[in-house]
Formats: C-alpha cells, structure tokens, sequence
C-alpha cells in the first residue's frame, strides 16, 4: 500500500471500514512492518504503533468509516486519521480519560474505555483534532525522529 | 525465560504461533482494557486476558508482546488462532486463574 515520493518521503494509506471489528488493528499492524524495514527506532515505531492503532479502533467504532494517512519523512511521522462522520459534540469531554459513547457489546470485547484519544494524544509529539457534527473528525499527530 | 517453558515446564496448552516459542518473555501483564493494555504493557510480556477475539493478536503483535496467556480454559475463537499462527503470536490456554499464573512465574523465578 505504500507509494514513494519524492524527497517527502514515503506516503501510506489506509481505508478504515465501519464495525469492521474482525480487520480492526490490520492497518497499524502494517504501519508497523513498513516502519520496521526502515530501520526507525523502536520507541518511535511504538509511539506510532498506539496513536494509529488507536485511531484505527476509534474509526470502525465510533465513525461512518474513514482512513488512515501516514507520511514517513526524515524526520518525524505524521498521522492523520480522517472519518466521515457523525463528528464529535464535544471535543473537550471526549478527551477526558474515561468518557466514552461506546455501546456495551462494544465494552465487553474491552474497547470503548475512554482512553483512545487520550492514548493518541499522550503517545504523539504534536496532536490536532478538529470535528464537525454531521462531517466527521480529523486527527493529526507528529512524532519526531 | 523463554516462551516455550509454558508449555514444557507449566504444561499449558499451546493453541497457535508455534514459531515465536523460542523468544524470551521479560515480564508478565495481566488486564482485559484494551486501550489500557496498549497503553502499559511492554515489550516481551507475556499477557493474561480473557478476551479471545482476534484484535488481541493485533495489540500482542504491535507490542512486540511475547505471548497470549487466556486462563481457566476459555475457548479462543477460530480466526483468532488462524490470525496468530500468521503473525507468529503463541497463544496458550490453562485452566488456572490469572493469580495461578502469576505464582507459577514467580515460583520459576520471574521478578
């Protein structure tokens, strides 16, 4: 899924389905590999390994669907994770740890804590998240190399 | 200690990723919260959970995770094996609960 570009590094992209729990993780399982055979420190790969998989979770959970846009360059990753919506009400609850809109089905299988945006947002160097109901939320995270 | 003693010296039953059995196990992480798990656990624990659907191969994989440990003999869906002979995740099962587990470890040594 990867694709070069010129001297802005590599470009990878990811389309994220709605409820579609059985793939769910298979994106940040591949940013990771790529990630890998790049030789990036590992503490880097893992600081990524959490924001997108997080955000991956958050996608087929909570939105219509959406993607997941990862541009390796020299020096840093950046992240930016875009759904179709329903969009956030409330950015500044939804990022307090512990609040969270997940169903019970969903809890029970040990998503829906509370801590996605918040694991996102700890595990990221530069975090931006803007949302607009009935278009969706975008997330952008920068972890430097 | 390696992954494979939970096999030959714990005698749990290994239900998949039979080839990651040779590396080694740091440490022992015990929690069912999934973002919680991604964010505290550490390379090379090995993790006691009771959730079995095949996103727990996907954290145990992006954690660099040693291995799964499911306790007191709950079944692990099908893919979910399938996922983690792919990804080269062991996963065992016991019938003995998270504190068993934990006193086997530290009865072997683990600290």
């Amino acid at each position: 899924m990867g694709s070069n570009e010129k001297n802005t590094g590599i470009k990878l992209e990811y389309e994220i389905l709605k409820d579609d729990f059985a793939r769910a993780g298979e994106a940040s399982s591949g940013i990771k590999k790529v990630l890998r055979q790049l030789g990036i420190d590992s503490s880097a790969i893992r600081k990524t390994a959490i924001a997108t998989y997080e955000a991956e979770i958050n996608i087929v959970i909570h939105s219509e669907g959406g993607k997941i846009l990862v541009y390796i360059k020299p020096d840093k990753i950046e992240i930016i994770a875009k759904d179709n919506g329903p969009g956030i009400k409330d950015i500044d609850l939804a990022m307090q740890k512990g609040f969270s809109t997940a169903s019970n089905r969903v809890r029970e299988l040990g998503f829906g804590a509370g801590m996605g945006l918040p694991n996102m947002k700890k595990s990221s160097d530069e975090f931006y998240i803007e949302s607009e109901m009935g278009k969706g939320t975008t997330v952008k995270m920068i972890i430097t190399l | 200690m390696v992954i494979k003693d939970l096999k030959d010296r714990f005698h749990f039953k290994l239900l998949a990723g039979e080839k990651g059995l040779d590396n080694e196990i740091n440490g022992l992480y015990c929690c069912d919260l999934l973002s919680w798990v991604m964010s505290h656990a550490k390379d090379g624990d090995a993790w006691i959970t009771v959730q079995t659907h095949i996103n727990i191969v996907a954290i145990a994989s992006l954690l660099n995770l040693a291995c799964i440990i499911v306790p007191e003999s709950i079944e692990v869906d099908s893919d979910t094996v399938a996922k983690a002979d792919e990804e080269g995740i062991p996963i065992f099962s016991t019938d003995i609960n998270s504190f068993k587990i934990f006193t086997k470890f530290y009865e072997a040594g683990m600290r």
